[in-house]
């Protein structure tokens, strides 16, 4: 045991005295965190867009209020004529143009019809998709105020909830994500450097000629990235929480204890690369190609599996990280217990057990 | 028998690395492993230290066989590769404490071993390995290597890189540690380093040419070997190797070994002979031959 606890307390003098690395293993998580959460997302908040009124009327006016009173529309810019639209456009400012047609108000009752040209900037789709949905929604809500009192004989009035994530806060879908994406880094592509570390500085080559067992190599290579790797986890679920305000519906035990088993499986990913990569190169390789773009393309962190081809959604049943989001997106928005995500976190305990079986078969005792 | 190998074969896919080696080494001997780069040293060691599993033969340390008993045997060895194998970025006494750990040991059980060694890198202790000098280095190596007591010692190539003082040192330490029992087994590329273990075995492209003390490596040799010198060395060489009689020139610090082929040599012939083709200042000398003469002899 005293010889393990030395192993260890040298894992951790390479780890604190190799500052960069210590700093990429801290910073980046709050830093993808923050990306992720402010930067990058599809969600609509004061976007800029402007408006080309041919009536000018009450209800045009009313129209116009509404939307640039809602805090996800900002009107920016009034447009005179039809052929300002594409100038508009082209300052990039703007991302929609509402178009009114001439005498609104007096269709609108003489005809019981009216039309509003919504014009968007496609060039990204979603975005655009978004914006043409929350005018529409805006538009709807206006016409039933207006019909209130007013019997309408035949009528479907579709009401929507969205639940676990009613604003559809995109952070709280990349959250999960990018939980699983520092873990997996962390624990599986530090350990295999570690350990390959080792092999290239010569070092492998004493610590085989010593007693130390070779189980008592991995796990003591091992054990300080856990520490690592829950104190990062922990930093990210707090993060979201106090900064994103994004709730944890269920037990932060449970969020805890399935993230540990996260951690030991990529940890024991991490091991497996390391007993067949020679160099610290080849196995920040494998990890990066081999772990990172699975994780972010086909654990449905970024894109949903089911709109996947099918052999691509039988290929990501493979991959820890799409079973470990599932998990954690269910015990952080649905409030989910252990009877939901069992099926899961066997899978995971499964995976864990065979990537340190094979581990220890193919780990070498000698050089060869 | 503290060290035992027997018929040892090993080949890296194509490249025969040794080749049905056997030699013994008796315990508290200091054994040399003498041969250029490239002779199977390392992969002697390797084999030895159980990181290597030989094709052929077998081969025994302090009594446990490497394949089988490999375990007995990682408790029981030191090993300093030939590659400095320490972790750069721990200090010197960080280095010391963790090998001393993982064997199980401490530092002051075993102070007395490597006491000598020790209080010259001492100064040093809160120093990173990585930022110490050749020599230091293979001080630190050594007392790590030494620091569980082992019973045998591997060293590979203890002193390449290392300059001549500190390389005169650590032969002073070897000597001093074969004194408190250690068996130990050393290669090095330089001959003149042969000439300080109790035997040697000459190794060249992973066979073995001879095993003996330098002593009667040396007496064997079957030529007067003649120190050669003139004003141009390089015209010197030429000369000689242009001699019909000529059996062997190499050239040798400031001057030139030169072996002739007949018993009836006679100096004035060779002087007159290198007068002739415009040299001067020659000098020619019988001299005593030395473990890289019987090297290059058996080499050939």
């Amino acid at each position: 045991m005293k010889r393990f606890i030395g192993f260890i307390k040298k894992e951790f003098y390479h780890i604190f005295r190799d500052r960069r690395s210590l700093f990429i293993l801290f910073g980046m998580p709050i830093a993808q965190i923050l990306l992720f959460g402010f930067a990058i997302t599809n969600e609509i908040n004061n976007v800029d867009i402007a408006v080309l009124d041919h009536s000018k009327d009450a209800t045009t006016e009313s129209i116009i209020n509404k939307i640039s009173t809602s805090k996800y529309f900002t009107i920016n810019e009034l447009i005179a004529r039809e052929a300002d639209i594409e100038t508009a456009f082209k300052k990039g400012k703007i991302k929609a143009v509402l178009n009114f047609e001439k005498d609104f108000s007096r269709n609108l009752i003489k005809e019981q019809h009216a039309t509003i040209q919504i014009i968007t900037d496609a060039t990204d789709p979603n975005t655009a998709n978004s914006i043409t949905n929350y005018i529409n929604a805006i538009l709807q809500n206006y016409q039933q105020d207006k019909n209130k009192g007013i019997v309408v004989e035949y009528q479907i009035v579709p009401q929507t909830r969205m639940v676990y994530n009613p604003e559809l806060k995109s952070v709280f879908m990349f959250v999960p994500g990018v939980m699983t994406i520092i873990l997996m880094l962390v624990s599986a592509m530090m350990t295999s450097i570690s350990i390959t570390r080792e092999k290239e500085l010569g070092t492998m080559e004493i610590l085989l000629v010593s007693p130390l067992k070779p189980f008592q190599v991995i796990i003591g290579k091992v054990v300080p990235y856990i520490f690592l790797s829950v104190i990062n986890a922990a930093v990210i679920v707090l993060l979201s929480i106090f900064i994103f305000k994004m709730p944890v519906q269920g037990s932060l035990f449970l969020l805890g204890l399935e993230s540990v088993l996260f951690i030991i499986t990529s940890l024991a990913l991490g091991i497996l690369i390391s007993t067949i990569s020679e160099t610290q190169q080849a196995a920040m390789m494998i990890s990066l190609m081999g772990l990172m773009l699975p994780v972010i393309l086909l654990s449905g962190f970024i894109f949903p599996i089911s709109s996947m081809p099918v052999p691509l959604q039988i290929i990501s049943n493979i991959i820890p990280a799409k079973w470990f989001i599932i998990i954690i997106k269910g015990i952080m928005l649905k409030g989910v217990g252990m009877a939901y995500v069992w099926k899961e976190t066997l899978i995971l305990i499964g995976m864990t057990i065979f990537f340190i079986g094979l581990s220890v078969k193919k780990y070498k005792i000698r050089l060869e | 028998m503290s060290i035992s190998l027997s018929n040892i074969s090993k080949s890296y896919k194509k490249v025969k690395a040794v080749q049905d080696i056997s030699f013994d080494v008796e315990p508290g001997e200091l054994f040399g492993l003498i041969g250029p780069d490239g002779a199977g040293k390392t992969t002697i060691f390797r084999i030895l230290t159980t990181l290597l599993i030989p094709d052929e033969g077998t081969a025994t340390v302090a009594g446990f066989d490497v394949v089988e008993d490999y375990k007995a045997i990682r408790n029981a060895v030191g090993y300093m590769p030939g590659r400095f194998s320490l972790y750069q970025d721990l200090t010197v006494e960080e280095n010391l404490t963790f090998f001393a750990t993982i064997f199980g040991t401490t530092i002051e059980e075993n102070y007395d071993l490597i006491e000598d060694i020790y209080v010259q890198i001492e100064p040093f202790k809160d120093r990173r390995a990585g930022k110490l000098s050749g020599g230091m280095k293979q001080k630190l190596a050594l007392c790590c290597a030494l620091i569980h007591k082992p019973k045998v010692l591997f060293l590979d190539e203890p002193t390449t890189g290392v300059d001549p003082v500190s390389r005169k040192e650590f032969w002073e330490m070897l000597k001093r540690l074969q004194k408190k029992g250690i068996t130990i087994l050393v290669s090095t590329p330089y001959m003149d380093e042969a000439a300080l273990c109790d035997r040697i075995a000459l190794i060249q492209d992973g066979e073995i040419l001879d095993i003996d003390t330098p002593k009667a490596i040396v007496s064997k040799f079957p030529k007067t070997i003649y120190n050669v010198g003139a004003n141009n060395m390089y015209k010197l060489i030429q000369a000689l190797q242009s001699y019909k009689h000529l059996y062997s020139v190499f050239p040798f610090g400031e001057f030139v070994h030169y072996t002739d082929k007949r018993d009836s040599f006679q100096i004035a012939d060779l002087k007159s002979y290198l007068q002739n083709k415009g040299l001067a200042n020659i000098s020619i000398e019988a001299a005593q031959p030395n473990i890289e003469d019987a090297f290059m002899e058996l080499a050939k």
